[in-house]
Order: C-alpha cells, then structure tokens, then sequence
C-alpha cells in the first residue's frame, strides 16, 4: 500500500579509490524496496561517497549496483539518476531560478512537461512539502529549513524510485531540524525506498528499518537498529555510539 | 588674459566644434557604436568558447584557450590592429572582392575581446559552487544541459559587472581602428575628430570626441555600479522570520 513506485537497491563489492587513498573498501548494502536504510559513522568514512556511487556521480572501480534487482552500470548514468533522488547538506538549490522553477526545471526539460503542466506539478510538489505560498520567492529567502524542503520537493517531482539524503540536516540550525526529520519519516511512512546518511541517531533508529555502520571505508557491522544502539557488537561502534550519544 | 584666451581657442573653438559636431552625430557615433557592439557580441560569443574550453576536461581544448588567451591578451590593443587588419586585409580581398578595412577592424576588436571576456566568464563559471553541478547531475541532466541551464547562467551573473567593464574598454578601443585607413563614411568618433583638428591646426574637435566618448562611457560605468550593488544586495524582497510564522502567518493561506 505504498504512495510510491519504489524499488530496492543493492550494492555488492563496491571499491573506490582516489588515487592512493582507498575509500570504499568492498561495500555491501541490500535496501529492499519501501524501506529506509541509514548509514551512520564517523566523518570520512565513506558514507557520502557510498551514496554518489550508488547513483553514479562517481563511477566505483570495482562492484556493481542493482536497482529492482538489476545491474544498472551498463546503464545511462543521467537516465539512472532520474531514477534516484538526492538531497544534499547544503540543499543545493539553484539560487537563479524561484522556488516553483527549482522544482519544475527537471520536469520541463527531462520529463519535457510543457510549462503549465511543470508548474502546475511542481505546485503539487511544493504543497506537500507546505511551502506552496513561498513558489514565487527566491531560495535566498528561505529559511535553512524551508530551502531544504524545497530541494525534497525537487527531487520529488522526479517521481524517483529511491532517494537519497546526504546529512540533510546536518547545516541546519537546531530548531529546523525536526520540521525536515518529520517529512522524512512521513516519506519512510509512506513507502519510499531511501538511504539516509545521518547524524541523527534519532532518527536512525526510530524511523530506518535497518543501520549500516561504516567506518574506514568497511562496512563494520549492519542490522536492525535496535541491535544495533542497544547491543552493538564490534568496539568501534561502541566506541562511535558513546562519543555521538 | 591672452593665454587663457589661447587655450579657450585651442580647446573649445566653437566654430570648430560646430563643424564637427553634427558629423560626428551622422558618422562617428553610428560607426563607434556599431564596431563596440558587433565585435562586443562576436567577443562574448568567442570568451564564452574559450571559457568552456578552458575549463573542459579536454587538455587540448585547455590548451588551444591558454595559448589564445595568453597571446591575445599579451599584444598592444593598437598592434593586434595593425597586424589583423593589414595582414589578413589582402586576403579577405582576394576571397570576397571587398576592400574595406571595417570587417578586418570588428575582427581585430572581437579576437581582442575575446580574449579578455573569456577570462571574465572562466572566473564566473568557476566560482559556482561545485553542489550546483552535482545537484543538476543528481537530477539527470547530462554535463552539457547542466552548465547551460544551471551553472554558466550564475557564473555569468556574478561577472555582469566585469563584462560591461570590458564593453567599456572596447568603446575606447575601437578609436585605434583609425590606423586601418576606413572610408570617409565608415569613420568613427575619434577619427573624425582627428581629421579636423589636423586640418585645422586646433584641439576642439579633439575635445568634442572626448564628450562623445564620455556621453557614451559614464553611464555604463555608473550601470555598471548599479548591477554590482543589485548583486551584492538581491531583489528587496520580504522575508518570513521562521518556518512556524509561515505555517500560521499570513503566507499560509496561499
């Protein structure tokens, strides 16, 4: 009964390196379709990169990635990245363009919607994320928080099969932050495939389905998250859980 | 008194001036304006080149820019003239028949531009915050869509100011294509003002160029200043004071 037509993703064997620096050292992570799957672990683990690998920003050396169930690095990498939504720390949203045009651009030029039938979408979109009334402004005149929802709304519009959210909340100020988890959770809620690279251990657990801990460029241990804060196995979760809690 | 006289004469001789004005109207404005902004287009259509070259992942594309730009911008505005103009001169002759100088003249002041404009744009581009093109490719939009429609609009924005500075520049510069030789009717402000101050022995004419140029360059300038502030500061715009004010304020109901 899910609001979304999403799908699974799998990542097998992913290595990456730059150069001499060995950043993702064999990755394996299986998110079954509707499910929210969050990655925790130190800064420079590995997590942001995981994530542009996965919708190709960039290419692994080695590993494959199975979107449905099927290998998708054969594929066009821009047709695969309408597929996927993603949402960044720093929002990234197009400062030259209004709020309703930074959530119809892809819609009129990738889905080649004509302009009324984009806007009127993107005003769809933007309902969902209350921030209708804020169409005709510039991202400039957001909140952190509003320009946030505003980057969901568009990666939304896409009607993408998985999102991405790379420490969304982590440039937002303090009390901005819920307003974002709770559209979160509602997406997770309402059946969407995501991966949440988060600091908000919150979050992680009360509303992923499953918590990969990374760190080094290793996945260190994967599970439930409830085994995973309340039991953890390894010393170096233990040891991240107890500086972060 | 006689010398104050002797230069009131010498610089602002009416009867010269009268002479020269209603020519410079005719003649010298239409042509400054049409060398600075034809070979002011065919330079912004040549820096954008450059610039997207200079930054491509091509390293012969970077280099064909490098090599360009270097060179052009290295030269004397007034020996890329000579050099374009009478060098290539003969050849355009022999392939098209004509004889004027005024083509080899625009494509002197647009190789020139180029150069510089490339510069500009290069700096604007790159000082897009990298997110904007990996939020564009996180879309779906290839590399080229994301440049055309998302970067390179911002980066041109940030350098509006430095292009009119430039078109600036190449106003003045266009005085310098006097030394190709143009035809009577293709002659440009300062041209004309040279002609009759060298008939007539007197700096008026001189004089009245230099209002021309300035009726033509201070109020760029003062645009130029007008962008850069509208830049720095953003359209007035009124702002909500938080997420909560929006849910129950006023903005709500739309």
């Amino acid at each position: 009964m899910s609001e979304f037509a999403s799908g699974s993703l799998s990542a097998r064997n992913i290595h990456l390196s730059f150069g001499s620096n060995h950043v993702l050292r064999g990755i394996d992570l299986h998110v079954p379709q509707g499910t929210t799957a969050s990655v925790i672990g130190p800064s420079g683990s590995g997590k942001s990169t995981l994530l542009r690998v996965m919708n190709r920003l960039i290419e692994p050396d080695q590993g494959d990635i199975l979107l449905d169930g099927r290998s998708v690095l054969k594929d066009n990498p821009d047709e695969l990245r309408r597929r996927i939504g993603m949402v960044f720390q720093q929002f990234n949203l197009f400062p030259h363009k209004t709020v309703v045009e930074n959530v119809s651009l892809a819609l009129r030029k990738l889905r080649k919607l004509s302009k009324e039938e984009a806007r009127s979408e993107a005003l769809e979109q933007l309902d969902l994320v209350g921030l209708r009334h804020k169409a005709d402004s510039r991202p400039a005149n957001l909140s952190g928080g509003q320009q946030q929802r505003v980057a969901i709304a568009r990666a939304l519009a896409m009607k993408p099969e998985v999102m991405f959210f790379d420490e969304a909340t982590s440039a937002l100020d303090p009390e901005l932050v819920k307003g974002v988890l709770a559209l979160m959770a509602d997406l997770a809620k309402g059946g969407m495939t995501m991966v949440v690279v988060t600091h908000e251990m919150g979050f992680s657990r009360n509303v992923s389905d499953a918590v990969t801990f990374m760190d080094a460029g290793v996945v260190v241990e994967s599970g439930p998250p409830e085994q995973l804060f309340t039991e953890p196995k390894t010393d170096r979760l233990k040891g991240f859980l107890s500086d972060v809690l | 008194m006689d010398i104050l006289k002797q230069l009131a004469d010498t610089f602002f001789n009416w009867q010269l001036m009268g002479e020269v004005i209603p020519k410079m109207f005719a003649v010298g404005l239409p042509n400054t304006i049409i060398l600075a902004v034809v070979s002011g287009i065919i330079g912004t259509a040549i820096g954008m080149l450059l610039a997207l070259m200079g930054i491509s992942r091509n390293a012969a594309a970077r280099w064909v820019a490098r090599v360009y730009t270097d060179i052009l911008r290295g030269l004397p505005p007034v020996l890329t003239i000579l050099v374009i103009g009478f060098g290539f001169g003969p050849i355009v002759r022999e392939l098209t028949g004509s004889t004027s100088p005024y083509p080899m003249a625009i494509a002197a002041l647009s190789l020139m531009s180029g150069a510089y404009i490339g510069e500009i744009f290069r700096s604007g581009i790159q000082s897009v915050d990298k997110g904007q093109l990996e939020a564009s490719r996180a879309l779906g939009f290839g590399y080229g869509p994301s440049m055309r429609l998302v970067v390179v609009p911002q980066g041109i924005r940030r350098v509006l100011p430095a292009l009119v500075n430039q078109f600036i520049a190449l106003i003045k510069e266009s005085s310098l294509v006097f030394m190709l030789g143009l035809l009577a009717s293709e002659r440009e402000i300062f041209q004309i003002g040279k002609d009759l101050a060298a008939n007539s022995g007197n700096l008026s004419p001189y004089v009245a160029a230099a209002i021309f140029y300035l009726a033509l360059t201070i109020p760029l300038t003062h645009f130029v200043n007008w962008i850069d502030a509208r830049l720095r500061t953003g359209r007035p715009e009124k702002k909500e004071p938080d997420d909560a004010a929006a849910v129950v304020g006023k903005g709500a109901q739309a």
